[in-house]
């Protein structure tokens, strides 16, 4: 390792320890010790603890006989694919309307990075009541306009499900905009100006200029935003609480669900079971960051 | 003479095409927030956009406890500040030492803390959830505020730790070296050079956990469920226990606890987006 080069020369010179720490390096083990207790206390021992509880393949089979954890595993998929497909392409094409420079655009985004800014439950809640079947304002406006009730938006699956997609890209949309317009606005602008010249569409100016030089961000984009979304406990479980019939769940409210039935090798075993999905893109996110 | 303003005002109807829509579909759900939190229960439930009588009513329901779900608002409110500052306070002392000895001080094997900092970054918080609780459980903190101090730092600190080194990565060495040579302390280059160049991340990073803190529910849910113990968010959770919860009340609750973090967050969008955005997404 080419740490002890870095070390500083002076130090070794006027401190001649038996130990090969220098006192600075000393000083910074005792300040690296907190997080590494926190690390060890809140990480290493429930991770080990929980691989522990998930050690007996009799909870592996029970997941693989239970329709729910199925269901929940084409769930996260849906979720996955769709979702994050959909709303990194809108932040795509947003990132483009922000970075347009207009007063009112301004505001707008001021506006936009709202969902961002507050928190999740409120607005989940306020999104759940709207919905309500009776009472919800939706239902009560289809009503006043074609004097039909409204469908049961929450006790289908399907549309439970696009709900808890629409709730999610919602709430991270604004993000992601963010993020891709920082990368637009790094993009040169003589370049623009130079295509402007030779007579290139707007089209052509997206494909030739724009998208190789944000490719990159976008991928890291992506990704990351699928580990977040794997995460996802909120929009799903707050909105639905997993029905009905438990036929909405995601891998992140399954465990909670196991737990709160006091099925515990079962949650664990669900939450190891996301790790194949969880661990390439991770190990993928390392390797981009730690560079 | 006429052709490029026709093309202008082109250019802006498809501005403005995308625009409203977006400005909806922000609003929907936050209008409806308000709508309700401002509107007496017989208006609430009539699906009118606007209240025949708009009333501050419901916030003084909310802030004298006048109801079954609200009687312990203010200590659950009072749970909710305590439990973010202390986070906010804990990830930032700890963060700081951690990036300035991986940064700085060059400690043999902090690349392999700061790799498995990172990692348990990736790994999406709900999924260490259940451990968690039963390791809460088996330290015997469970209902107890400093068990989700302690996760939530957990939570907190390695996205802190990795941003504040990327910070201080880009501080000059020579500073360092200048200070050794006048005979500091690392201790002393730590109080006296380190932290105030840091300022503007320390108070992106403090801000952030605070954010995260007060925002958090899945943790809190869990580890929390004494009715003097939970924070708010929970409290908003468990209103829908009940099939006639009050919703304005509901809603009015929860308008109050979404304004704070968002006047902290534009109070703070200066340093949000200079120091949490870049190093959000390093490409």
């Amino acid at each position: 390792m080419a740490i002890t080069l870095s070390a500083s020369d002076s130090a070794l010179a006027e401190a001649p320890r038996p130990a090969r720490l220098t006192p600075p390096q000393v000083w910074g083990i005792v300040m690296l010790a907190p997080y590494i207790l926190v690390f060890l206390a809140f990480v290493v021992y429930p991770v080990g603890y929980g691989l522990w509880l998930a050690r007996d393949p009799a909870s592996y089979v029970a997941l693989y006989n239970d329709p729910i954890f199925a269901r929940a595993a084409v769930n996260t998929l849906i979720f996955l694919l769709v979702g994050i497909n959909l709303k990194m392409l809108i932040a795509l094409f947003l990132s483009g309307f922000f970075v347009q420079q207009r007063g009112w655009i301004k505001w707008l985004s001021v506006i936009f990075i709202l969902p961002w800014a507050v928190p999740s439950i409120p607005t989940i809640l306020s999104v759940r009541f709207m919905l309500n079947p009776e009472w919800g304002v939706v239902n009560q406006l289809i009503f006043k306009f074609t004097g039909e009730d409204g469908p049961n938006w929450l006790n289908d699956p399907t549309v439970a499900l696009g709900m808890a997609i629409g709730m999610h890209i919602w709430k991270s949309l604004p993000f992601w905009t963010l993020i891709l317009m920082t990368g637009r606005l790094a993009i040169s602008q003589d370049l623009f100006e130079a295509a402007e010249v030779d007579g290139a569409t707007w089209m052509q100016k997206f494909r030739y200029i724009t998208w190789p030089s944000m490719q990159t961000l976008y991928i890291t984009c992506t990704l990351l935003s699928m580990i977040w979304t794997l995460g996802d406990f909120n929009s799903v479980y707050l909105l639905t609480g997993g029905g009905p019939a438990d036929l909405t769940h995601v891998l992140s409210t399954l465990g909670i669900r196991y737990l709160r039935l006091d099925q515990l090798s079962l949650a664990m075993a669900s939450i190891v079971c996301a790790m194949p999905l969880v661990l390439p893109l991770v190990y993928f996110m390392m390797k981009r960051l730690s560079r | 003479m006429k052709l490029p303003t026709l093309r202008e005002v082109g250019t802006e109807a498809r501005l403005l095409l995308i625009g409203i829509p977006v400005f909806i579909w922000t609003m929907i759900p936050i209008y409806h927030m308000f709508l309700f939190a401002i509107s007496p229960k017989e208006d609430a439930f009539s699906g009118k956009l606007w209240p025949d009588h708009p009333t501050l009513h419901n916030f003084s329901i909310v802030f004298h406890q006048q109801h079954y779900f609200l009687r312990d608002f203010w200590i659950q409110f009072g749970n909710s500040v305590i439990i973010a500052v202390a986070v906010g306070a804990l990830t930032l002392i700890i963060a700081t030492c951690a990036a300035y000895a991986i940064s700085r001080l060059r400690v043999p094997g902090s690349r392999i803390v700061m790799n498995l900092a990172l990692f348990t970054y990736f790994i999406p918080a709900a999924f260490l959830a259940v451990p968690m609780y039963r390791t809460m459980g088996k330290y015997g903190l469970l209902n107890n505020d400093w068990s989700l101090i302690l996760a939530m730092v957990t939570i907190a600190s390695p996205y802190a730790i990795w941003v504040l080194k990327q910070a201080s990565d880009k501080l000059p060495v020579e500073l360092d070296e200048a200070a050794v040579m006048d005979g500091a302390s690392p201790l002393q280059i730590f109080r006296l050079v380190y932290v105030p160049l840091m300022m503007p991340s320390l108070v992106a990073i403090g801000t952030y956990a605070v954010l995260l803190a007060w925002n958090e529910y899945l943790y809190a849910f869990l580890l929390l469920s004494n009715d003097k113990a939970i924070t708010l968010p929970v409290a908003l959770g468990n209103f829908l226990a009940a099939d006639d919860s009050p919703w304005e009340l509901l809603m009015t609750t929860g308008f109050i606890y979404a304004l704070p973090p968002a006047a902290v967050y534009y109070a703070f969008k200066r340093y949000m987006v200079g120091g949490l955005t870049a190093g959000a997404v390093k490409s």
